[in-house]
């Protein structure tokens, strides 16, 4: 168990261009859940990389557990690592899977199967121990991947989009399961994701990354409720949040906050808006809207509305909205940093 | 920030390993090991092809060195007194044909075994690629009876005729490949627009697949150049032969090889083919493991 | 499949099958029939003279001394190409600059004419003007009177011939070594590098067996290329010095071609069948099991 650090860790692939991973200062907690969250390119992997010892920092260094590990390769490091293709080895047995990091660190032969032992029962995967890597599922090939991983003992783990590569019906399964497993072993884990409902469910604390630049480290709720940029506001959240122009100011709110007048007490701020569209989802409905009579222009809307409210909304109806004044959330016009609260006069 | 607290910096490897070169100066001594050794011979033949006679068979010379200076000697008696250009003419000719022959029998033979024979399409194909392991050299006596028989020995039709049998089966299995890796939906596409099927093939399915048609091109051009023992065996006056044969049987008086024209008649033979190779080799190993692997 | 297909499918085939069939396929029993029957360049007939040829053949010592050759050359050959080429293949795997330029380079034993390969190496080993024995007596490995005859002592010769067949197959093996290295997906050895596995443990536990397959088509492809060739056998010695380099496809054609026995020539020849056989059995067996995986 230890402390994962990054300090002004920067990975340039091509001179003279934004590098893949810009200046990056982080630092786990002991035992901490951490995701690294954002879009492809945005240098999440890369950086994982980094830590693993799979890729040279340009500049910069990598600490663990204390130590400077910037230039040491990956074996040296005490961590492991579970890719996206789990990269489990075709031509050996799930066993010679599991022991393999154990015979390359030279562990006297005698604990060798017992610890073999321990990693399968801890994942349940102690029948499959004779069965090649081809003849297990997908859910099943991720388990005796996390069983070499775990075997070593580690201080850190990493792992990259473990999810990706099963069907939607799998992941939220095998989801529930590394999350028990995490609670389990309680070792320091970072996992890499493009996914933010996957981020949101399983991280302690989220790393929003967006071309190699940290945009805002929080728990879910605060990089959800209180988002440092525009970019964090948008890209966690679906439908995404609402971004209006003000003139001064962009004005954000999410979907679930824009509701029908007539349903928001206390303070809150008003809009007219035309329903362009509506989605019966069951659950939910989404509409689609334009803002009427605004100063700033008819500018888009969406706002999600949960079927308990029975309010008739058609398509082609001038609406009035209203949305909770503590939901509002302003970001500057340029850059898109959180701004300070004003005044707000949209006709 | 975790302020000026200077983190311990872990421990280097011991010193017992830091003998070893590190990784990249190791590939570096390797290649240039390999290069060496493998293109040397070539190096040799041309400056062997540039230098005098006298300088040439004279042991005490450094024969890396050119002790009197370069001449063309050498080229000149390979062009103007030996049938060296002619050999050229014949080889490239008979080759083009062979070519030609392999693409008429062998572009409709691949696409109907990538698409219209289903399972034993499959087992065809390798049936085919075995027949590419049946050698000349086990197939030569009796050939040379064949070839007597049609009265084409002692003349390049000899060859042009039978070559096919070697660049036919390899170039099926490389085609095969190549029309494996189209979409079939192209097809389709064009057979619902009113093309028949064979229409389909020489209209769409041949020019999308023209650079893995070139590189068959190019192989079987290169299998032809190299063969030696069909030549040898069914064509015997020197006017009539190939490159491959001619230079090493021919290019001699009596027991007396002349190695300066002849070192010039290897490497000229061999470059321009070389060369070519090159270019088209990804493609070659693409098609080639694309047809073994599926 | 539409009934329209499969006829299409087969007339588009039949002409290249009919081609094969006939120019190899009869030329394949005629060697079988040569081989049991008393055929010569002149003659006219034929006719049936059971295993005599084979029994004379095998009399000859000669013959037997090229069978054995046979094996001893292309497991010699293989043996370097196959260790040779392994290491190579690793410093081409990843990319670096000028690496077309060696590819090139490399690749000229195989693509040249082999004769012209084997011709330039008779003129490196002559037996008065080899570069290769003024280089040896300049670096004081051998006395200047005391040079190497590569081609005209037995033992040597033969080491000659074995050393061209590797320098030849090379290229070959190398290039087929790489497409199965560059197949193997990235994730495996990095796998291995966290799991703390260093070099020489990577490739010989991760790398190699998970490229048997391909070092097994390399391999084949190998042997029948260097059995079968009479090629370099015949341009750098004629089979001698004392028919001590002579292989089965040289001595078929000496005897047969040159001598104009035809059937002895398909008697010995005859010989390369069992081998080719095996080959064929054994590429089989590992085109099916990749398939399977």
């Amino acid at each position: 168990m230890a402390i994962v650090e990054t300090r002004d860790l920067t990975k340039v692939f091509k001179q003279g261009q934004l590098g893949a991973v810009n200046d990056v200062n982080l630092a786990t907690r002991e035992g901490e859940f951490m995701v690294f969250l954002g879009p492809s390119g945005s240098g999440k992997t890369t950086l994982l990389r980094m830590i693993a010892g799979l890729e040279e920092p340009t500049r910069g260094d990598v600490l663990i557990g204390g130590r400077v590990v910037t230039r040491l390769p990956p074996r040296e490091r005490r961590i492991a690592m579970v890719f996206q293709s789990y990269a489990l080895y075709p031509h050996l047995s799930v066993y010679k899977n599991i022991v393999f990091p154990l015979r390359a660190q030279r562990v006297p032969k005698e604990l060798r199967r017992p610890k073999v032992e321990w990693a399968a029962a801890l994942l349940g995967i102690g029948e499959l121990l004779e069965r090649k890597p081809r003849e297990l599922s997908g859910g099943e090939r991720q388990r005796v991947a996390l069983a070499r991983a775990i075997v070593r003992e580690p201080s850190v783990f990493l792992l990259d989009e473990p999810l990706s590569n099963l069907d939607a019906k799998l992941r939220a399964s095998a989801r529930e399961e590394l999350t028990q497993f995490h609670k389990r072993i309680g070792t320091t884990t970072i996992y890499v994701t493009h996914d933010q409902v996957e981020a949101m469910a399983m991280g302690d604390r989220i790393v929003v990354l967006d071309k190699g630049i940290v945009r805002q480290v929080g728990s879910p709720r605060e990089v959800y409720d209180d988002p440092a940029d525009t970019f964090v506001a948008t890209f966690l959240g679906s439908p995404p949040m609402n971004l209006v122009d003000h003139g001064d100011v962009l004005v954000g709110f999410r979907p679930e906050h824009l509701l029908p007048a007539a349903l928001v007490d206390g303070p809150a701020v008003a809009l007219t808006a035309r329903v362009t569209g509506v989605e019966y989802l069951g659950n939910e409905r989404v509409l689609y809207a334009r803002i009427q009579d605004g100063r700033f222009g008819e500018q888009r809307l969406i706002a999600r509305l949960p079927s308990i409210y029975q309010v008739e909304v058609d398509e082609g109806e001038v609406v009035p909205l209203a949305i909770p004044e503590r939901n509002l959330r302003y970001f500057a016009k340029n850059g898109g940093r959180r701004a300070e609260p004003r005044q707000l006069a949209w006709a | 920030m975790t302020g000026s607290r200077r983190a311990p910096r872990a421990r280097r490897a011991p010193r017992a390993w830091r003998f070893r070169l590190p990784p990249g100066l190791w590939r570096w001594v390797i290649v240039l090991a390999f290069a060496v050794l493998l293109a040397f011979p070539f190096l040799w033949m041309a400056i062997t092809s540039f230098k005098q006679t006298t300088d040439l068979y004279n042991i005490k010379n450094n024969p890396f060195l050119f002790n009197l200076p370069p001449t063309l000697d050498h080229l000149r008696l390979l062009f103007n007194e030996t049938l060296f250009l002619r050999w050229l003419l014949n080889t490239a000719g008979a080759g083009a044909l062979v070519v030609l022959i392999t693409l008429l029998l062998g572009l409709p033979a691949a696409y109907a075994l990538a698409r219209l024979t289903g399972r034993w399409g499959q087992r065809l194909g390798i049936g085919i690629f075995l027949t590419y392991l049946i050698p000349p050299t086990l197939l030569f006596i009796p050939m040379s009876r064949v070839v007597a028989l049609l009265g084409l020995q002692d003349s390049l039709w000899s060859i042009i005729v039978v070559y096919p049998t070697f660049t036919l089966p390899f170039s099926i299995w490389l085609l095969m490949g190549f029309f494996k890796s189209v979409p079939r939906e192209l097809e389709d596409a064009a057979m619902v627009d009113g093309l028949t099927r064979f229409q389909a093939f020489v209209q769409l399915v041949i020019p999308v697949s023209l650079s893995g048609i070139l590189t068959v091109v190019i192989f079987s051009f290169t299998l032809v150049t190299q063969e030696f023992v069909y030549a040898l065996t069914f064509i015997s006056s020197a006017k009539n032969q190939t490159v491959s044969v001619g230079v090493p049987i021919y290019l001699v008086r009596g027991d007396v090889y002349y190695w300066g024209s002849l070192m010039a008649a290897c490497l000229i033979a061999s470059l321009p083919v070389a060369v070519m190779y090159n270019l088209f080799l990804d493609r070659f190993v693409a098609g080639f493991t694309v047809g073994a692997v599926k | 499949m539409r009934q329209h297909d499969r006829w299409l499918g087969a007339a588009m085939f039949v002409p290249a099958l009919l081609y094969i069939a006939g120019l190899v396929g009869v030329p394949l029993i005629l060697a079988f029939l040569y081989s049991v029957g008393d055929v010569t360049v002149g003659s006219v007939g034929y006719h049936f003279v059971g295993l005599a040829n084979f029994r004379s053949v095998l009399e000859s010592a000669a013959f037997r001394g090229a069978l054995v050759h046979s094996f001893i050359f292309t497991i010699g050959a293989q043996l370097i190409v196959i260790v040779g080429a392994n290491i190579l293949a690793l410093a081409l795997r990843h990319p670096f600059r000028g690496r077309g330029l060696v590819r090139l380079l490399m690749l000229l034993p195989w693509v040249a004419p082999i004769s012209l390969g084997a011709i330039g190496w008779k003129w490196m080993l002559d037996s008065i003007y080899s570069v290769v024995n003024w280089a040896l007596v300049r670096l004081h490995l051998v006395k200047p009177f005391d040079a190497p005859m590569w081609l005209g002592e037995p033992k040597l010769a033969m080491l000659s011939v074995i050393l061209v067949h590797a320098w030849r197959m090379l290229p070959f093996s190398t290039v087929i070594l790489l497409a199965g290295l560059t197949a193997i997906p990235r994730d495996i050895p990095e796998a291995a590098a966290v799991d703390g596995a260093g070099f020489w443990r990577t490739h010989f536990e991760i790398t190699l067996p998970m490229m048997k397959p391909i070092i097994a088509v390399a391999l084949l492809f190998g042997i029948v290329f260097t059995f079968t060739d009479m090629t370099v056998v015949y341009i750098l010695t004629r089979g001698g010095p004392y028919d001590s380099t002579h292989v089965l496809p040289s001595y078929a054609f000496f005897a047969g071609i040159l001598g104009g026995s035809l059937a002895e020539g398909a008697a010995v020849s005859v010989f390369l069948v069992p081998i080719l056989v095996l080959v064929a059995w054994a590429m089989l067996r590992v085109a099916h099991r990749t398939e399977v995986v």
